[in-house]
């Protein structure tokens, strides 16, 4: 702390200059933020500007620097230091920006920015710089579990990366479901006939590659440790375990075959000759080209109808409420197996919606030029008549009951996530266990499922799960991230999908573990805060041992020792904060961003008496998507009320409720919480954080009604990074609602 | 029931995808329709078909043969290509119309009183008489086809555009009484049977 060295710099450029009067800026920033050294510069992020930072930094050792100039998420190529604490006073986009050029608004602005610059200096009072930590051996192999299309193609493509892979399979070859195709539907131009499945080719890639290691009928029995240093037991069926040491890992552990047995309405599998996809890929397999006969008789085929969507798409009990994605393209293709063979076999597919995604709309037209007759219809039974199957069904687009006699009936069933033990069910159930000894709660224990990584996590043994089972990332934004970091999923784990997808989404989740394996090598933090080199530190003395930061870390990344302690796995901290929010005796923080680096920040505003019809309202936005979405109100020149004051932070789960509290006592007349959107279809950077703001900030109201405030005083928001003009609205909007309930009571005490 | 529809149940028992395939023109488009129903839409008498196009080309795949051959729709079609056009497939579909109407009356299930099938049976009969239309007679024809007095009251109505149309020489009184077509029609009338004899040779009908 001694050596502690705080220079500020003030930009005049972008019209700062004309705006505002600088020279009462650099007075603040001398007097009430105890500056050592205070400049102003035209042009700050000009080479000249830059360069003079560097050089007091080199020269006069400064540790700490503010600049006073646009927007954080501006100039950052500019404003590059790694070797010192510094923050961004945002007096443009915060500031001139969004208040008119007007003399009587004048002195309003002048405030906003006197009290942004009052805000970045109490923040670099308790900012560190944080020590990277590379003292740690990193671990660069990659693990891969499952030995399928998307485990052997992550495998090659980060073996071929220059990566050690270890390849774990738990049955005794590899190619998973690929390899009992005998066709898969075309990648090629034109796109018109099924095509070999290449697994027997990737299988020959995977042996020909020193890079990767293969374990055949081996299964992880153990998971532990973090990015750079995770540490698995990989057990073999025939006994032996192997204890390896791995810095990432992909999870491509597939699917399992949606159990038809449900569906005894399809007579299945009453009778022989109704058969799901896998089954009929057997038949092609074994006829080999030939004419496929049917499984009851060895009759040949003569006509085949397949029933789509079978037990998927529907809320019924036991079926699957999604769309597998894959299957109309694979009973196209089975079509065919028919049609190529011989065109006067009837091949009939009776589907509601046809759905062929990638290229497939050409295999469908191909299929329609081989002769395959599609019907719009849902099938309501299938049954045995005479010597042959009926199939009642309803024509949709003729509007009729009807039905054909065919040889042999086709399900076209779904995919079934192999993802292992559901945490949150898990949950639920040993929370009904504790609860009630009630006489159905030994049925709800159904067939224990394997675990497929077996994580020593505090927070469970496997990757937590979204929905239907599949395990957790999102979609659009951050594909194969998890909630482990280190951990990436890919193929039909994630979510149903073909063997031309999993193939691309193994290559991305390959990427991913190499990213992830290099930042641990330099102790730096995973996406989204790539490149971060603070983790969480906690004052032990202070530790009520109350396990929430361990409960609510979204990535699991906190355990607990033999003392119950929380212990921090940092490589496996995404820094989210989120920890930091929940601990009720404030005794987690990150070396740059912690309880005082805002709470100080939110007390430095100058508070105006409440006489002075000059409210103040506190605004804590999201980095991720409610600050961007301010800035580019700014750049849009939107204006917004001169009361406010924008805090960003990591997270809105990062929000630790003493800053509201803090922040009502110290006279602020409200208080807006913009984070991401949460729910099912998230968009919150760090998965949970926006969703236990919300929950957090709910339990509020009754401190606010203790202390006899109104409720409306703290308000939580969603903000979506394009609410540009909706964050303005809000913000106005809530400006007047303050005005209308009147000040807060507590200024000036 | 002709001798041309009973030959044609013969031979296509089971498929009437394949009959129409084989005999109607373009009929090979008719397997790859999607069922979008843009054509349908896209129909400006679309409301008044009985089966639009997509519910025929679904009809014919259900084997639905007496309900297809024996409607009016396709008989609705004005030509306007609007359904061509749109078609995502790029399905001919007003070929097909044609087609199937075409193929309907050659075996005798189109309906009889239909409108457009009379006006197109008068003005096969006119041109292939001369080798030429004879404008005077097709007017005649057309303004009788539902008898004399039906016929009277609508050349009352026309009157006025009949004489705009004899001063300005567009409509020959003469031509009732003598027409002169093309050199010599008898080549043509026998070129027409030959063909005909052709194409129900090659797709099998006795008639």
């Amino acid at each position: 702390m001694t050596d502690r060295k705080i220079a500020t710099y003030i930009c005049g450029g972008c019209g700062l200059g004309d705006r505002l009067d600088l020279n009462q800026l650099e007075e603040i920033a001398r007097i009430e933020n105890k500056s050592d050294i205070v400049r102003t510069h035209d042009f700050l992020c000009n080479s000249e500007g830059v360069s003079q930072i560097r050089k007091d930094i080199d020269d006069e050792q400064v540790t700490h620097v503010v600049i006073a100039a646009c927007s954080r998420r501006a100039k950052t190529g500019a404003f590059a230091f790694d070797d010192i604490a510094f923050t961004r006073a945002n007096l443009r986009e915060g500031v001139i920006w969004v208040r008119p050029d007007s003399e009587d608004m004048r002195e309003t602005t002048q405030d906003m920015a006197d009290d942004y610059l009052r805000m970045a200096g109490a923040e670099i009072q308790y900012m560190q710089q944080p020590e990277v930590d590379r003292s740690e051996d990193s671990n660069k192999k990659i693990l891969v579990v499952g030995g399928g299309m998307s485990g052997m193609t992550a495998a090659v493509e980060a073996a071929r990366a220059g990566y050690r892979i270890l390849l774990v399979e738990k049955r005794g070859r590899l190619g998973g479901t690929a390899a009992s195709l005998w066709k898969r539907t075309p990648t090629r131009e034109p796109f018109s006939d099924p095509e070999d499945t290449g697994a027997g080719e990737l299988i020959a890639l995977v042996e020909r590659e020193p890079n990767i290691e293969t374990f055949l009928n081996s299964a992880i029995s153990r998971t532990s440790g973090a990015p750079g240093r995770f540490s698995v037991d990989i057990s073999r069926e025939s006994g032996g375990t192997r204890t390896e040491n791995v810095g990432a890992i992909v999870q491509a552990s597939g699917f399992t075959r949606f159990d038809a047995g449900i569906l005894s309405e399809y007579s299945y599998p009453a009778s022989a000759d109704v058969v799901d996809q896998h089954e009929l890929e057997e038949l092609a397999r074994s006829a080999g080209g030939g004419r496929i006969k049917r499984p009851s008789d060895g009759k040949e085929v003569a006509s085949v109808v397949f029933i789509q969507c079978a037990g998927q798409r529907s809320e019924k009990e036991g079926h699957l409420p999604y769309c597998s994605g894959f299957c109309c393209n694979a009973s196209i293709k089975q079509a065919m197996y028919f049609k190529d063979c011989d065109p006067g076999i009837d091949t009939n597919i009776i589907y509601t919606d046809l759905r062929t995604p990638g290229n497939g709309e050409d295999f469908y037209r191909s299929a329609q030029r081989k002769g395959v007759t599609f019907t719009k219809g849902s099938v309501d039974a299938v049954s045995p008549e005479s010597d042959q199957l009926n199939v009642s069904f309803t024509d949709l687009i003729l509007d009729e009951q009807t039905a054909v006699n065919v040889d042999l009936v086709v399900l076209a069933t779904g995919q079934v996530p192999n993802s292992g033990v559901s945490i949150e069910l898990e949950d639920a159930a040993e929370e009904s266990d504790r609860n009630a000894k009630t006489p159905d709660a030994d049925q709800t224990a159904e067939v224990p499922v394997d675990s497929i990584l077996n994580l020593t996590y505090r927070q469970g043994p496997d990757l937590p799960h979204l929905r239907n089972g599949f395990s957790d990332s999102h979609f659009i934004c951050f594909p194969y991230e998890t909630r482990r970091t280190g951990i990436y999923a890919c193929g039909p784990v994630r979510r149903p999908m073909d063997i031309a997808q999993a193939i691309d989404d193994a290559t991305g989740a390959a990427l991913k573990a190499i990213q992830a394996v290099e930042n641990a090598a330099l102790g730096r933090g995973a996406h989204p805060r790539s490149g971060d080199l603070s983790f969480p530190r906690y004052r032990k003395e202070g530790c009520t041992q109350c396990k929430r930061c361990t409960v609510e870390c979204p990535f699991g990344a906190i355990d607990e020792d033999e003392q119950r302690y929380p212990l921090f796995n940092e490589a496996r901290c995404r820094r989210c904060g989120t920890c930091m929010g929940a601990c009720p005796v404030r005794v987690i923080s990150f070396d740059n961003y912690s309880i005082d680096t805002v709470g100080q920040q939110l007390k430095a505003v100058d508070m105006p008496d409440e006489f002075d019809e000059k409210p103040r309202i506190l605004i804590l936005a999201c980095e991720n998507d409610a600050y961007p979405a301010l800035d580019m109100a700014a750049h849009q020149r939107r204006e917004y009320n001169q009361f406010v004051r924008v805090v960003p932070i990591r997270c809105l789960g990062s929000v630790n409720a003493v800053w509201v509290t803090d922040a009502l006592n110290a006279g602020y007349d409200g208080v807006m919480l913009m984070g991401c959107k949460k729910g099912d279809d998230y968009q919150c950077h760090f998965v949970k954080g926006s969703d236990m703001a919300h929950d957090r900030m709910g339990k509020i109201n009754d401190s606010l009604q203790q202390l006899q405030l109104e409720t409306e005083r703290v308000e939580t928001y969603e903000i979506e990074i394009t609410d540009v003009d909706r964050v303005v609205e809000l913000i106005n909007d809530y400006s007047r609602k303050i005005n209308e309930i009147g000040m807060n009571p507590f200024k000036g005490f | 029931m002709n001798d041309n529809n009973t030959a044609m149940i013969d031979k296509y028992r089971n498929s009437f995808l394949r009959e129409v395939e084989d005999n109607v023109e373009q009929g090979e488009w008719v397997k790859m329709c999607m069922q979008c129903g843009v054509c349908s839409g896209s129909c400006p008498f679309g409301p008044h078909w009985e089966h639009p196009p997509q519910e025929l080309f679904m009809m014919i795949r259900a084997g639905k043969r007496d309900a297809v051959l024996g409607t009016e729709s396709m008989w609705m079609c004005t030509s306007c290509y609007n359904c061509v056009v749109r078609c995502p497939r790029e399905i001919p579909i007003t070929h097909i119309m044609h087609g199937l109407a075409n193929y309907a009356h050659r075996l005798g299930l189109a309906p009889k009183v239909n409108p457009t099938r009379r006006f197109a049976k008068i003005f096969w009969d006119n041109i292939s008489k001369n080798g030429r239309v004879n404008e005077t007679s097709l007017s005649i024809k057309l303004y009788f086809m539902d008898g004399y007095s039906a016929g009277v009251k609508r050349a009352v109505e026309m009157a006025n555009t009949g004489l705009g149309m004899f001063r300005t020489k567009r409509l020959n009184p003469l031509a009732l009484i003598s027409y002169k077509g093309i050199e010599n029609p008898k080549q043509l009338q026998s070129m027409l049977k030959k063909a005909r004899e052709i194409e129900g040779r090659r797709k099998g009908y006795p008639g």
